[in-house]
C-alpha cells in the first residue's frame, strides 16, 4: 500500500496544518524542544550515565557535588549530584520520564472519561446532562488541584506510605485523571450540542442506527479537534499537578523520583547552598510545561475550535 | 430573582450535603476512634461493649445523621494531635492564611488592572507583548517553584561573578545580578499583634510584614497572569462595542472613554471571576504555606495528613468546602443581581 501512504504524506504536506506550522517559529522551536525532551526521557536508560534506581551505583561520598563549572565539581557528574549522591543528570532524565508518563496517562484517562460523559451529556440531554454537568461544575469550582490534593491525601492515609509509594504512578494517573475530567467533558459537550443539530445526525437516525453508534462513530470524529487542543494543554496541567502533589509528599517517592519529588528533595538542601538539586529539575519542569503550553496555543490558533468558555 | 435565589441556595445546600457525606465517609473509612481511646490491654468483649455504647455499630445513615447533627452545632470532633476541638484548631490557623490571601489579592489587584488595561488599549506596543509573554511563562511556572526561586534570590541571596570584575561594565553587571537576600522565608516571625479572638496579626509590625512579602508574592504570581489575560480579553471586547465607538465619534477623550466607560464594564465579569478565583487560591495556599512553613490552614492540613489526624482532616474539608460554596453562591447571586440576562452555571478553574 505504498501509494496510499505517499498520498497521505502528500496530503499532509499540503495541508493548512503543516503550512502554518512551517511559518510559526515559536511552534517549530517548541516542537523540537518537546521532541528532544520526550526522546531523552524515552531513551533515559540508554542515555543516562548512571541508573538512579540502582542503589549499588550510589556513593554517599559524592553527595551535593555542584554542576560542572563551579568549584568542587566532578566531571563525572555534569549537573552535579543530589543529597544522596545520585547523578543529577540521570535522575532528571528518569524523572522527566516519570513526569511525562503520568502526564500522558492522566490525560488519556481524563479524555476517556471526558469524552464518554461529554457525549452522554450532550447527546442525551435532559436529566443525564443536568446531573453530569452539575457534578462537573462543583468539581471545577473546587479547582482541580484541590480535588487532587484531597483524593491523594485520602489515598495516602488509607494505603499507608509504603504501599502508596509502590503504586504511586497509577495512583497519580488515577487522581489527576479523575480530578480533571470536567475540563474535557465540557468541551466535548459544547461541540456535541452544536453537532447534533446537523443533518448528518438526522440522516443517521433515519437510517436506523443505534444511539451508541451515532454518538461514537458519527458525532465523535467531528468533535476531535477541540479535544485535541484541550488535551495538549491538559498534559501541561497534569504535569504541573503531578509536580505539586509530589512536592507536597502526596506523589512519587524519592526512590523513584519525578521532577516534582526531585524539586521537593532538593528544597531541603537549598539553605545549605546546594541550589542546583532543586533549581535544575525546576528549570526542566518549567521548560517542559512551557513548550507544551506554547504548542497548545498554536494548535488553538490553527484549529480554531469552538472552545467552551465557562 | 426569587426563584434564582432559591435555586442557588438550595444548590449550595445540596453541595454542602454531598461534601459532608464525603467527609464523613472518609472519617468512617479511615479512622477507628477506639484505637485512639483505649489501650492494648482492653479485651475484645470490652471493645465491643464500648463500640455498642458509642454507637459505632449503627448503620452508616444513623452515624451520618449523628455526625451531621453535631456538625451543624459546630462540633466536628477533637483533633487527635492537638487534643482539642478541631474547629478551634482551625480557628487558630485561619488568620495566618487569611492574611496571606489578603496580601496576595492586594498585589494582584494593584498590578493586574493597569497591566491588563494597558495591554488592551495598546495591543501592539512592545511593552504589552512583553507583559503577555511574561504571563504565558508565568502560567507555566508552578507556584512552589516561584517560591523556591524567590527564597534563593531574596532570602539566601545570590553572588554573581560571571563577568570580568576588572572592567567597569563587568563589575556593574556583577553587582546588578547580585542579590542581597535577608528577607525571612520561614514562618510569620515573633512580632505578632493580638487583634481579637484567635487572630494574631502580622500586618502591623515591620517584622510581620517582612515575613509576609515572599509568601504573598509567590501566591500572587500564580493568579496574576490569569487576571492580566482576563482583564485584557474583557477590555478588548468592550472596546469593540457600539457604545465605545459612539463615545469616540462624539469626540470624548481617550482617557475618559478607556477609564470611565470601558473599564466600568470590564470590571464586572472580572470581579465575579475574581471572587471564584479567590476561593481557588485556597488550593495554592497549601503549596505556598508548605514552602514557607507558614503556620496557616494549608500547612495544618498537610501535617494532619502525615499524622493521620482524621478529625482535623475532616474538619478542614468541611470548612474549606463551606468557604468554596459560600463564595461561589455569593458570586452567582451578585452576578445574577447585576446582570439578569446571564444565568451563570459555573466558572472554569
Amino acid at each position: 500500500m505504498t501509494t496510499a501512504t505517499v498520498s497521505r504524506w502528500d496530503r499532509f504536506r499540503e495541508s493548512f496544518f503543516w503550512y502554518s506550522f512551517k511559518r510559526d517559529k515559536v511552534a517549530i522551536a517548541s516542537f523540537l524542544v518537546l521532541l528532544s525532551m520526550v526522546l531523552a526521557a524515552v531513551f533515559a536508560p540508554l542515555l543516562a550515565p548512571a541508573d538512579p534506581y540502582d542503589l549499588a551505583q550510589i556513593n554517599i561520598m559524592n553527595s551535593e557535588l555542584p554542576p560542572v563549572g563551579l568549584d568542587g565539581a566532578d566531571p563525572a557528574f555534569p549537573l552535579g549530584t543530589d543529597a544522596q549522591g545520585r547523578d543529577l543528570l540521570s535522575t532528571i532524565l528518569y524523572g522527566t520520564r516519570v513526569s511525562l508518563m503520568i502526564g500522558f496517562g492522566a490525560v488519556i484517562l481524563q479524555a476517556a472519561l471526558g469524552i464518554l460523559f461529554g457525549l452522554l451529556a450532550g447527546y442525551l440531554g435532559g436529566k443525564v446532562d443536568a446531573i453530569l454537568m452539575r457534578v462537573a461544575d462543583v468539581q471545577l469550582s473546587f479547582s482541580t488541584l484541590m480535588v487532587a490534593i484531597i483524593v491523594g491525601a485520602v489515598f495516602k492515609a488509607s494505603f499507608g506510605n509504603l504501599m502508596f509509594g509502590e503504586i504511586a504512578i497509577y495512583m497519580l494517573i488515577f487522581i489527576i485523571g479523575v480530578a480533571e475530567w470536567p475540563q474535557i467533558a465540557r468541551t466535548v459537550r459544547a461541540s456535541v450540542l452544536a453537532e447534533k443539530k446537523k443533518e448528518y445526525v438526522d440522516a443517521a437516525k433515519v437510517m436506523g442506527f443505534g444511539t451508541p453508534r451515532i454518538m461514537f462513530r458519527h458525532i465523535l470524529p467531528n468533535t476531535l479537534s477541540p479535544i485535541f487542543v484541550i488535551a495538549t494543554v491538559q498534559i501541561a496541567n497534569a504535569i504541573i499537578s503531578e509536580a505539586a502533589l509530589s512536592f507536597l509528599g502526596l506523589g512519587m517517592p524519592e526512590t523513584q523520583p519525578s521532577l516534582g519529588s526531585l524539586i521537593k528533595s532538593g528544597f531541603d538542601y537549598i539553605q545549605s547552598g546546594s541550589w542546583w538539586i532543586t533549581l535544575i529539575p525546576g528549570l526542566v519542569l518549567v521548560v517542559l510545561v512551557l513548550v507544551i503550553n506554547l504548542l497548545g496555543d498554536w494548535l488553538r490558533d490553527v484549529m480554531n475550535p469552538r472552545l467552551y468558555k465557562g | 430573582m426569587l426563584a434564582f435565589l432559591v435555586q442557588r441556595v438550595s444548590q449550595a445546600l445540596l453541595v454542602m450535603f454531598v461534601i459532608s457525606v464525603i467527609a464523613f465517609a472518609i472519617q468512617d473509612g479511615l479512622g477507628d476512634p477506639l484505637q485512639e481511646m483505649v489501650g492494648m490491654s482492653v479485651s475484645s468483649e470490652e471493645r465491643e461493649a464500648i463500640r455498642e455504647e458509642l454507637g459505632l455499630n449503627d448503620s452508616f445513615v444513623v452515624q451520618y445523621l449523628r455526625f451531621a447533627g453535631s456538625a451543624i452545632q459546630g462540633d466536628l470532633g477533637n483533633s487527635y494531635f492537638y487534643s482539642k476541638p478541631a474547629l478551634e484548631v482551625i480557628a487558630e490557623h485561619l488568620p495566618a492564611t487569611l492574611e496571606l490571601v489578603i496580601g496576595a489579592s492586594l498585589i494582584i489587584i494593584v498590578l493586574s488592572v493597569p497591566i491588563g488595561v494597558y495591554a488592551a488599549i495598546r495591543p501592539q506596543a512592545w511593552l504589552s507583548k512583553f507583559f503577555m509573554g511574561v504571563s504565558t511563562v508565568g502560567i507555566s511556572i508552578p507556584v512552589f517553584l516561584t517560591a523556591i526561586v524567590l527564597i534563593q534570590l531574596f532570602s539566601i541571596g545570590v553572588t554573581v561573578n560571571w563577568f570580568p570584575a576588572d572592567t567597569g561594565w563587568g563589575q556593574w553587571l556583577n553587582e546588578f545580578f547580585t542579590t542581597e537576600g535577608g528577607l525571612p522565608s520561614y514562618g510569620r516571625g515573633d512580632d505578632l499583634v493580638h487583634l481579637f479572638g484567635t487572630w494574631e496579626s502580622g500586618l502591623f509590625t515591620g517584622e510581620g510584614l517582612a515575613h509576609l512579602v515572599l509568601p504573598c508574592v509567590s501566591l500572587a504570581s500564580i493568579m496574576l497572569p490569569l487576571f492580566i489575560r482576563l482583564i485584557r480579553a474583557e477590555m478588548m471586547e468592550v472596546l469593540q462595542s457600539d457604545y465605545i465607538r459612539y463615545a469616540r465619534a462624539k469626540g470624548l477623550g481617550a482617557g475618559r472613554i478607556n477609564f470611565l466607560h470601558a473599564l466600568k464594564n470590564t470590571m464586572l465579569p472580572v470581579i465575579t471571576v475574581g471572587g471564584v478565583q479567590l476561593g481557588i487560591m485556597v488550593a495554592y495556599t497549601i503549596l505556598t504555606e508548605t514552602v514557607f512553613q507558614w503556620p496557616g490552614l494549608g500547612l495544618m492540613f498537610l501535617e494532619a495528613i502525615t499524622r493521620s489526624d482524621i478529625p482535623l482532616i475532616v474538619a478542614y474539608l468541611m470548612v474549606v468546602g463551606l468557604i468554596f460554596v459560600v463564595t461561589n453562591t455569593l458570586v452567582d447571586l451578585i452576578y445574577g443581581l447585576v446582570n439578569p440576562t446571564v444565568k451563570l452555571t459555573g466558572k472554569k478553574a
